[in-house]
């Protein structure tokens, strides 16, 4: 492996560090009553407002149709990721140390692959929250479920939910597109080689 | 023939008289096609200016948009306000102890925004008690009063509560002089034992926290109104006093005698050396200092015994006298601290004191005699100059930084702007009507902001649609960026505007405060979550830990209540969301709502006469399940078994 695609994988490796300081994960809600905004931003450890009480005022509105109130305590998610990323980290490094192509290609895969799962398992998690409502709740509009869209924008009520990614989710992107771009780098030069 | 003579006469006449008519009409109302621009603030955008105005004898201070006009906030300061609890609550009730016991009312006059290096520091403001004396701090923060502290040996304070330049201390000077201390004596002896007294309160710094430092007995006048220096006058503060001739009946007549009567000049930093040296004498005098706690959200009543007094006499070079004529009202110093203006109210002239004349004729001793150890300096010596022809009543006056002053007279009902310097009137814009105070944002300030001047007005007549013969007093919005000022706006007001403060709204708008934090939130009686509202009973006193969030509270049914008890509702909201306070009242409630904040704790007392069923509810329109926001308490028999239970 040459040196620029061995840099290339330890800055891949060691970028996801990042991922430990910015949410991955945004759901903003709009609505006429908060012109300041109301939203979630959900980390690899852990679920946080917008603003410092916006998931103690979402779980307050979220009562009125009996959707369960998020505790980001009891959600194993939040323990299992931050252990995933640091794997990968190591796997990058060690991939970098031991200039093995085979590693960091399946490197790549395996975060692919992990990626897929951490989508579905995402979706499933906003299935449960929009469908599994209280019978009992003071709202109920027969067939409105309120599941947040996996990306893009969905109106629920009088608020209109964005689900888009946050910085941490562009610094995994940019760290597969290092890693990929290291191979193909790599390929390149060891063909002008032979 | 005849009769077309008469049409050629009475055409014109007609044609005259509409022309005169349309003439006068727009004399009163003006043309106002380029003003609507000028107050149009559109929806959803914010105006430039807080104004926070006096209330009189509502008591209050009312915050209004400049230069809109829009009324935003009533905040309660020396009345007791039914619509918040204000006054009612058990917590805010020691805010309005005084010596006299608890005193539900006062007459509020001027608000004075505090100031370091004498521009506007949007930290707190004060105002002015003038029944029973007293002074507030209003936190800025949370638009709430922060403290009220009452003046002794006062009998009246108008002359407060005005900053020093960087509000080292708030003055308070009395409109009534009094025996100090009080005694029981002819009011024909006023002479022989009325005094008068000056007052000042030290300022914290950082917590704004009041303190009476001390006070200055002087000659048994009526102090009127106060402005302290700055730059170099910066160790000084003004008072103006009537009534020089001492009389105790019939005032109008008997206090308007004397072609002069006094400024008092008093050096605050050499008062604050002679108290340091011991020459201040300790009186005996009670008067209470009441804080308001906002982690607590409680105010306590602190009982004071002592004042340290001094007295001219022993105390050189403190105090000096000039004077001035015919019955001040207002004195205000401009923005660089040379100008003293003072308003004569019956005089011709508008006088301008110098200070560094006056300095002057301090230092040669140009005095024209003595009362009671306070020097007389001779007029012609510190005068630096007089408006001629200043309109008639010439009362307050402001600045607008751009060598300009503006005064308000009362009785010619107008607005006159001069020139500082060559004291030339250079303009004048009437008033409708009867004009008192006059306010340009910043315009008693080091900085101010010539915009606008308000003009604060006593009588409205026919300016608004009538409502009986009780008619709103006004303010009257005038553009004075111009060399022409120009009305804007007209505007009622809340009770009777007197003086009025205003400041930029970017120096407020930021730190004004959303809510209270509930993890804060150190009231004895606060729940901090639903599992913690309980109703406990000790003998025939009753605690509910009333818990609010939308759209219900906590216990909702309240059972074992019974005739005779004294049942305390505790009631905190537990939201932590901008814009989301809950009310709380139940039926046949003696006390007053309770509008509870936020992360806020509040508490009212009920004392059930007879037994039954009675419904509570919230008053605020908190959510859309607001009307289902309600519980029930049962009242039983004195004597009855009912056992206590909540849900």
């Amino acid at each position: 492996m040459s040196t620029k695609s061995r840099i290339l994988v330890l800055i891949s490796a060691v970028m996801l560090f990042g991922v430990f300081f910015f949410p991955i994960w945004k759901i903003d809600l709009e609505a006429p009553q908060y012109p300041e905004g109301i939203g979630l931003r959900i980390w690899v450890n852990q679920i946080t407002g917008y603003k410092e009480f916006d998931l103690r005022n979402i779980n307050g509105l979220n009562h009125y149709i009996g959707m369960k109130t998020i505790e980001p305590e009891s959600i194993p998610e939040l323990k299992i990721m931050p252990y995933i990323i640091t794997g990968f980290i190591l796997l990058g490094l060690i991939a970098a140390a031991i200039k093995n192509r085979k590693i960091v290609a399946a490197w790549i895969l395996l975060f692919l692959i992990t990626l897929g799962i951490g989508f579905y398992d995402y979706y499933m998690w906003g299935y449960d929250y929009g469908h599994n409502l209280d019978p009992k709740a003071a709202i109920r509009v027969p067939g409105l479920t309120y599941q947040p869209p996996l990306i893009g924008s969905k109106q629920l009520l009088n608020m209109n939910a964005q689900s888009f990614p946050d910085i941490g989710t562009y610094i995994i992107v940019l760290s597969i597109m290092g890693a990929v771009t290291a191979l193909y780098i790599d390929k390149k030069s060891s063909k002008a080689k032979t | 023939m005849k009769k077309k003579n008469f049409l050629f006469v009475l055409v014109p006449v007609l044609l005259l008289g509409a022309i005169l008519y349309n003439c006068s009409n727009s004399k009163s109302t003006g043309n106002f096609s380029d003003a609507a621009s000028k107050v149009y603030v559109a929806p959803g955008t914010h105006d430039e200016f807080y104004a926070f105005m006096s209330g009189g004898f509502s008591g209050q201070v009312s915050v209004y948009g400049l230069p809109s006009g829009r009324l935003f906030k009533v905040i309660s300061v020396f009345s007791q306000n039914p619509e918040t609890g204000y006054g009612y609550s058990e917590e805010t009730k020691p805010m309005l102890n005084t010596s006299f016991g608890f005193v539900p009312w006062d007459d509020a006059h001027h608000p004075v925004l505090s100031k370091t290096n004498g521009e506007q520091d949007g930290k707190w403001l004060f105002i002015n008690g003038n029944n029973t004396p007293r002074v507030a701090r209003v936190d800025l923060k949370s638009f709430e009063t922060a403290e009220i502290i009452e003046i002794p040996n006062s009998g009246g304070n108008h002359g407060s509560p005005f900053v020093t330049e960087n509000t080292e201390y708030v003055v308070a000077s009395t409109r009534f002089s009094v025996p100090v201390p009080q005694k029981d004596v002819p009011i024909s002896s006023y002479k022989e034992n009325f005094k008068g007294t000056i007052s000042y309160i030290k300022v914290d710094k950082n917590s704004g926290d009041m303190n009476l430092a001390f006070q200055i007995v002087v000659p048994g006048f009526n102090y009127d109104l106060s402005h302290s220096g700055k730059g170099p006058s910066h160790d000084w503060s003004f008072f103006t006093s009537y009534n020089s001739e001492q009389a105790n009946t019939l005032l109008e007549v008997n206090a308007s005698q004397n072609d002069k009567d006094f400024l008092a000049a008093v050096n605050w930093k050499l008062a604050e050396k002679y108290v340091a040296e011991g020459k201040a004498k300790k009186m005996n005098a009670e008067y209470c200092d009441n804080n308001y706690d906002e982690n607590t959200h409680k105010a306590t009543t602190k009982k004071l015994n002592d004042v340290l007094v001094l007295n001219p006499k022993d105390c050189p070079g403190m105090i000096y006298y000039i004077p001035i004529p015919k019955s001040p009202h207002g004195v205000d110093v401009d923005p660089s601290g040379e100008y003293i203006v003072g308003g004569g109210k019956l005089a011709a002239v508008i006088p301008v004191h110098s200070f560094s004349k006056m300095l002057k004729a301090i230092e040669n001793k140009d005095f024209i005699g003595e009362i009671d150890g306070i020097p007389i300096l001779k007029y012609e010596s510190v005068v630096a100059g007089e408006v001629q022809n200043p309109g008639l009543g010439p009362l307050h006056t402001e600045f607008d930084g751009n060598g300009y002053a503006y005064t308000s007279a009362f009785l010619s009902s107008e607005i006159v702007k001069w020139k500082l310097g060559t004291w030339e009137v250079v303009d004048r814009i009437p008033t409708y009507y009867s004009i008192g105070h006059l306010m340009i944002p910043g315009g008693d300030s080091r900085k101010p902001w010539g915009k606008y001047v308000v003009a604060l007005n006593k009588i409205t007549k026919d300016r608004y649609l009538p409502t009986g013969p009780e008619i709103t007093q006004s303010a009257q919005l005038i553009d004075i960026s111009g060399d022409k000022m120009k009305l804007l706006l007209d505007f009622p007001t809340v009770g009777e505007p007197h003086y009025a403060q205003a400041i930029p709204a970017e120096l407020l708008e930021k730190n004004s405060k959303k809510f209270y934090e509930l993890e804060k939130n150190k009231n004895p009686y606060a729940v901090h979550g639903e599992k913690e509202a309980r109703v406990t009973r000790n003998g025939n006193e009753v605690h509910v830990y009333l818990s609010t969030t939308r759209s219900h509270f906590k216990p909702d049914n309240i059972e074992g209540i019974k005739v005779g008890d004294k049942v305390y509702f505790h009631i905190t909201n537990l939201e932590q969301d901008w814009d989301i306070p809950h009310g709380f009242t139940i039926k046949g409630l003696t006390n007053a709502e309770m509008l509870v904040m936020p992360g806020q704790t509040k508490s009212v007392l009920w004392t059930p006469l007879k037994e039954g069923i009675y419904p509570f509810y919230c008053t605020d329109f908190c959510s859309a399940l607001h009307q289902e926001m309600q519980g029930y308490v049962r009242v039983s028999s004195a004597g009855s078994n009912t056992k206590l239970l909540f849900n």
